[in-house]
Order: structure tokens, then C-alpha cells, then sequence
């Protein structure tokens, strides 16, 4: 029992607690601070290498995600947990919940601070079919996070990852309302050094030369890692050749200003919670904002500095300093 | 025993110790004391065992009370000084000159305090200065609220300082800040629009999670002209209530020409919501949003346009016409109302308002527990100030 469990303890002891849901909620989970070290791993290493490696890559990476194909099997949230150090249960315990009447699936999940990726299952409305949608970081080309930290925690870096800086973050949880996709998880469980965690698209495999831990170990052929451009063009390959199979759309390509993480599904993404209908970063509109205050800012100043300048030489003039009382 | 002297006579207003401990024994001051308290309890709460057991705050609701209450709706309430100081140091209203102290000092302790909320609702409140030395984060909106708050709690400073040294009877260095305080004004006007703006611009990056009701790309400006009239709504009401509980210390006080004066601020603040009104209903015609007003959100956002801006509106003008001072304040107070409904909408109700409602933030007793301490740390030490230094009669 360390130190918090035991204050914690004597509090409740002593009924200085009240009814707390969401800890109830969150006890029902068999973690509560994850003591995530992938951040600092992952940022040390982009830090060695902008000193050594050459930044300029001609493509980012991408993984491409067929929805036709994903089978359920959860097994990528247990590579990602495994590869990430969270908190994991026996990969059977992941491989069953398709199968079972009451599992994870009954309920839509989003990514927590112990769980990068999740999988979700929707039903096609056609089939009766169910579709599985993994969920992680989109690692957008232009992300919201990165725009709307204001330490500049986050970075894309030139291999495609949006990664974070433990050391930089402040803790105001503004890159949790920016994100379009509410991926960002916050420990709120961590009293004094709680951090933002999310995918990094292992970045610490993929400057390795290795593929992300989940597209390593899916076995259904869903997860393709490769370059951005190519990838893109297997979609629409993949789509035109099997025209009854798809929806023809490819998310990812214009969506948020475009992302990383690429899907084609048979079903049309909006039944499968992915957000529609803005094909611009929303960062776009916080930046137009920014240079509007200064250009009144600008505006403002010289009239303003103007009006001070009179009121304090009106006040020489009528005697001083006493016009202030 | 000199410096004891000193002590008694300004601090303590010239009684003993003992006499002042027991005059504070009031059942008044013992619920603002239990506030305080439990306000205490709620923080070290915090501070121990971290946002998890202390709040509801969720990955769904990152932002809970603490930043809506005591940063979204505190900050614009606190806009008496920027409405009322400009008009009297820059534009010269004589009118309102007497206004500008107790205007000056109610913003300063909102900043200050709503600031210090914002420290704690940080989950790294140590490197709360992180911004300001190491990291710059120069594209987000929250830097520069955070830069123009911390600018703007300067400029209070300065303009609050003639007041300050005039008490301690420091005569020159009143002076030199009664002259800065004119810059600091100047230099204040643009610093509050700018982040009067930027905390409606925090959400410009939320297209898709904001009713889109509520989201518009006029935001900022909403969040601008609203604290604007909430400012000058603040003073009419912080006025009435100061000079009638300070009565004692307003010698020749003519409470006639104290009514004028509200009567004709509360002009201005009618001119103000109907700016306000038009630009919500441009807003809706512009981007087409009437199709969302037959929703349950539609009809919440009826209830906030309606009730709490046509309204006060209507019965502002009635008041003004009929000179009905007493309508004019409790129009007012109502504005100030609305004012906290909107910023409740934008920051939490109407946030990701596509989740069921069994998932929406509702706040601990603690979070309300903090929230409501700091506000009233600000209303004590007002009084605290309000009681000694020369604020009200200068």
C-alpha cells in the first residue's frame, strides 16, 4: 500500500469521503495511476534524434485500417498495452469479449489514460453485420493538440507521430477539449505528477525500422503500415476494385486537414462515431483568431496611447495631480 | 510600539485585538467562515490525492466548475474596471469619476482570485510558470489569455496603488502610479479585449464538439460585447450593495445623484445587449441555425437569449423611463445571471452536448465547495479594503 491508498484509506475511515460515482467507476477498472514512462521514453528519443538524424524524411508514415477485415479480436490493445508498459490482462482475456454475450463491446469506449487504443463494435445497419472500429491518436497532419498547447507539449515530428513532453506539460487538459477525436487521457488519478497519454504511434519502434506494436500483431490483414502517399493509393485501390464492398470514402485524407491513421469501412463513417463534415485543421480558425486580436490590438494602440497622452497633459494644465481626487 | 500603533489604527480601525476578534463574531461571518473552511478542505483535498477522488473532471469533461465558474463567468463579471476606468481616465466622464476606485478594486480581486482557481485546476500547479519562462506555446489562445491575465492583473495593481499608498501616506509614490494608472488604463483596455475575446476564441477549435448553436465564429465577439454589458451590470449592482452597506462612511453622500448616475449607466448597458441581441440573431440567420431551434437545445438557448437578454432588456428600458432605480439594479442582477448561464452553456452544458446526460460532468461537493471559497475570499478581502483605504470617499 503505498502512501496515497493509505491516506485514502484512513479518509474513508474516518467518512471524510463522500460518494464519489466516477471513483466508483473508475475502481471498477483494476488500475487507477498508470505511471505512464512511454511520454519521457518516446520524447528522449525524438530529442536524440533532431540533434543527429537528418529531419527530412520525403513521406510521413501512415497506418491504413480496413474496417472490412478487423475481426474483433482485441488483440492490438494488448500489444499496445504490453508494448506501452500499461496495465494488461492475459491476451485471452482480450480474445474472448467477441464471443461473449456481456463484454467490452456492449458499451462504445474511448481511449483512458492506461489504454491507448480501443476497439469498438458497431452493427451494419444492412447486414446485421457487426463492424469493429479500432480507436487511437489519427496523428493529424496539422493537429489541434499541438496548436492548442500553450507550453508547446506536443510535436508532430517528420516521421508522422504526434508526441508529447512530459516535461513541458503544464496540466490543463485544453489539448483534451481541442481534440476533434477525444483521444488525449488525462491521469486524473496521479496527485502530483499526472500526465497527457495517448498513441504515439510507437515511435520508439518506428525509428527503429519496425512496425507499431497493434499492426504487428494483427493477424486479420486490418492494419497496413507504410508510407502516407502509398497508402493512400492502395485505399482508393482497395476501394475501386471491390466497389460493393466499401463506402467510397477514405477517412483520414482531406478529414482535420488529413491524418496519419487512415480507414476504409463498408459502412459510412458516420454511423461509426467518426466526426464529419470539417476537412480543414480546426487549428485554422483558433490561428485567424490570434491574428485578428493583433491587427485590432494594433489598431487600438496608437488612439488609445493618444487619449492618455490628453488626459494626463489636461491634467497638468488644470493643476495637476489632484484632478485625480 | 509604534508599529503596534500603526497596526491598530489601520488594521484593527483603531479597536483592540480582543475587541475586533469578538466584533467579527457575527452570524454572518460564521457561514463565510464555514465556506472558507470547507473551501480549505476541498483544495487540500485536491492537492493530496489529485483531481480523480477531489472532482467529477473526466477525459469527456476535462474542464469542470472551477474553470466555467471561476475563469469563463468570473473573469467577465470582473470587467467593472476596464468599462468604468476607461470611461473616466481615458474618455474624462466626470459622472462616474466616484465610480472608478470601488470598479478598479472589485476587477483586481476577481482576476486575482479567479487566477488562483486556475492555478489548482492545473494538474501541474507548480510549473504554473512554465508559460511565462520556459514553454512557449505561441499558436494557442491559452497563451495569450494566459499572458494577457497576467498582464492585466499588473495594470489592476497599478490602478488600484494611488488608493493603496494614499493609505499608507505615501504621498509621492501615490502620485507616480496616479499618472501610470493612465497608461495602465490605456494599455488595459487593449489587454481585457483581447482576452475578454480569447476565452470565447478557447472554443473556436471545437467545431464539431459545441452545439452548434452555441458554436459560431463570432465567438469572441460574443464573449467581448457580453463582458462589456456584464461589467458595467457588475458595477450597477456592486454599487448599490457597497454604498448601502458602507453607508457610515459616506459623509453628504446624496443618494439622488447616485441614482442619476446608475440610471444613465444603465443606458449604456441597454445599448450594449441590444448590440449584444442583434449579433445573436445575425449570428442565426448567417449561418442558418433556426432548424436547431425546435430541439431541447434550441429551446435551452430560447431560454438564455429570451430570458436573460430580451428580458433585461424590456425591463431595463421600463426602469430607465418610469427612473425606477430599484428595477434598474434587479435588471442588472439579472444580466449578471444570464451572463453565467451563457459561459455554463458554452463551457459544459452545451459541450459535447451529443453525449447522453448520464454522462455529463456534474460537479463534487468539493469542486463547489472551492469554487464558491475563492469567490468569497475575494468578497472579504473587498470588504477588508473597502473598510480602510480611501476607495469609496476620495
Amino acid at each position: 500500500m503505498n502512501r496515497r491508498e493509505f491516506l485514502n484509506k484512513i479518509l474513508k475511515v474516518t467518512g471524510l469521503t463522500v460518494y464519489h460515482p466516477y471513483v466508483a467507476k473508475e475502481e471498477s477498472v483494476p488500475f487507477r495511476s498508470t505511471g505512464n514512462s512511454v511520454n519521457r521514453k518516446v520524447w528522449e528519443i525524438y530529442k536524440k534524434r533532431k540533434e543527429t538524424v537528418s529531419q527530412k524524411l520525403e513521406d510521413t508514415y501512415a497506418i491504413l485500417v480496413d474496417l472490412n477485415k478487423c475481426i474483433g479480436c482485441r488483440r492490438c490493445e494488448w500489444a499496445c498495452n504490453e508494448w506501452n508498459k500499461n496495465p494488461n490482462k492475459p491476451i485471452k482475456e482480450f480474445e474472448k469479449s467477441r464471443f461473449e454475450k456481456n463484454s467490452v463491446f456492449n458499451e462504445i469506449r474511448r481511449t483512458t489514460a492506461g489504454q491507448f487504443t480501443v476497439v469498438n463494435r458497431f452493427f451494419d445497419e444492412k447486414t446485421g453485420k457487426p463492424v469493429y472500429v479500432k480507436i487511437q491518436c489519427m496523428h493529424c497532419l496539422d493537429p489541434a493538440c499541438v496548436s492548442a498547447c500553450f507550453v508547446g507539449a506536443f510535436t508532430k515530428t517528420p516521421e508522422g507521430a504526434v508526441i508529447y513532453n512530459p516535461d513541458a506539460c503544464v496540466g490543463c487538459r485544453y489539448c483534451l477539449i481541442a481534440c476533434p477525436f477525444d483521444i488525449p487521457a488525462y491521469e486524473y488519478f496521479d496527485p502530483f505528477t499526472p500526465q497527457v497519454t495517448k498513441c504515439t504511434m510507437c515511435f520508439d519502434r518506428i525509428v527503429e525500422g519496425e512496425v507499431p506494436a497493434c499492426v504487428a500483431i494483427c493477424s486479420a490483414d486490418a492494419l497496413k503500415f507504410g508510407k502516407r502517399k502509398e497508402l493512400l493509393e492502395l485505399a482508393h485501390k482497395i476501394i475501386e476494385d471491390n466497389p460493393d464492398k466499401y463506402v467510397p470514402y477514405v477517412y483520414g485524407e482531406h478529414d482535420f486537414g488529413g491524418t496519419n491513421w487512415l480507414y476504409i469501412s463498408p459502412v459510412p463513417f458516420e454511423k461509426l462515431g467518426f466526426p464529419m463534415g470539417y476537412n480543414e485543421t480546426p487549428a485554422k480558425f483558433t490561428r485567424n483568431f490570434l491574428f485578428a486580436v493583433k491587427v485590432l490590438e494594433i489598431l487600438a494602440a496608437p488612439p488609445l496611447v493618444y487619449l492618455a497622452y490628453k488626459s494626463l497633459s489636461d491634467k497638468s494644465k488644470t493643476g495637476g495631480k489632484n484632478e485625480d481626487k | 510600539m509604534k508599529t503596534n500603533s500603526w497596526f491598530r489604527e489601520k488594521i484593527l480601525l483603531g479597536q483592540d485585538f480582543k475587541d475586533y476578534i469578538a466584533g467579527l463574531l457575527t452570524p454572518w461571518n460564521l457561514i463565510v467562515g464555514i465556506i472558507l473552511i470547507l473551501g480549505i478542505y476541498a483544495l487540500g483535498y485536491r492537492i493530496l490525492f489529485g483531481f480523480g477522488p477531489a472532482t467529477n473532471l473526466t477525459n469527456e469533461y476535462p474542464w469542470g466548475l472551477w474553470k466555467t465558474l471561476n475563469i469563463l463567468a468570473e473573469i467577465p463579471l470582473s470587467a467593472p474596471g476596464l468599462a468604468i476606468g476607461t470611461a473616466v481616465y481615458l474618455f474624462k466622464v466626470k459622472d462616474y469619476k466616484m465610480f472608478a476606485r470601488p470598479a478598479v478594486l472589485a476587477s483586481l480581486l476577481g482576476y486575482v482570485f479567479g487566477v488562483l482557481t486556475l492555478i489548482f485546476d492545473l494538474g501541474r500547479y507548480d510549473r504554473v510558470l512554465y508559460p511565462f519562462v520556459l514553454f512557449w506555446g505561441l499558436e494557442s489562445v491559452l497563451f495569450l489569455t494566459a499572458w494577457h491575465f497576467f498582464l492585466y492583473i499588473l495594470i489592476c495593481f497599478v490602478e488600484w496603488f494611488p488608493a493603496f499608498f494614499e493609505w499608507v501616506g505615501a504621498e509621492r509614490a501615490r502620485n507616480l502610479f496616479a499618472k501610470l494608472g493612465v497608461w495602465a488604463t490605456a494599455l488595459g483596455v487593449i489587454i481585457t479585449g483581447g482576452h475578454q475575446a480569447a476565452l470565447g476564441a478557447l472554443f473556436l477549435i471545437i467545431p464539431t464538439k459545441l452545439h452548434p448553436l452555441w458554436y459560431s465564429s463570432l465567438l469572441p465577439v460574443f464573449f467581448l460585447v457580453s463582458a462589456v454589458f456584464a461589467g458595467i451590470a457588475v458595477f450597477i449592482v456592486q454599487a448599490t450593495i457597497t454604498y448601502k452597506v458602507y453607508r457610515n462612511q459616506l459623509v453628504n453622500f446624496n443618494y439622488k445623484e447616485f441614482h442619476r448616475r446608475l440610471l444613465s449607466l444603465s443606458k449604456i448597458l441597454v445599448v450594449v445587449l441590444v448590440a449584444y441581441l442583434l449579433l445573436k440573431l445575425l449570428d442565426l440567420a448567417h449561418y442558418n441555425k433556426w432548424k436547431y431551434l425546435f430541439t431541447p437545445y434550441g429551446y435551452w438557448y430560447l431560454v438564455e437569449l429570451i430570458g436573460f437578454v430580451v428580458i433585461p432588456i424590456i425591463t431595463l428600458i421600463i426602469g430607465i423611463k418610469a427612473k425606477w432605480v430599484k428595477w434598474v439594479q434587479l435588471s442588472a442582477f439579472w444580466v449578471i445571471l444570464g451572463l453565467i448561464l451563457n459561459r455554463f452553456n458554452v463551457g459544459l452544458i452545451a459541450y459535447r452536448w451529443y453525449i447522453p446526460l448520464s454522462q455529463k460532468y456534474w460537479p463534487t461537493w468539493m469542486e463547489v465547495a472551492f469554487s464558491l471559497s475563492m469567490i468569497t475570499w475575494a468578497i472579504v478581502v473587498y470588504k477588508f479594503i473597502i473598510k480602510r483605504m480611501p476607495i469609496l470617499k476620495h
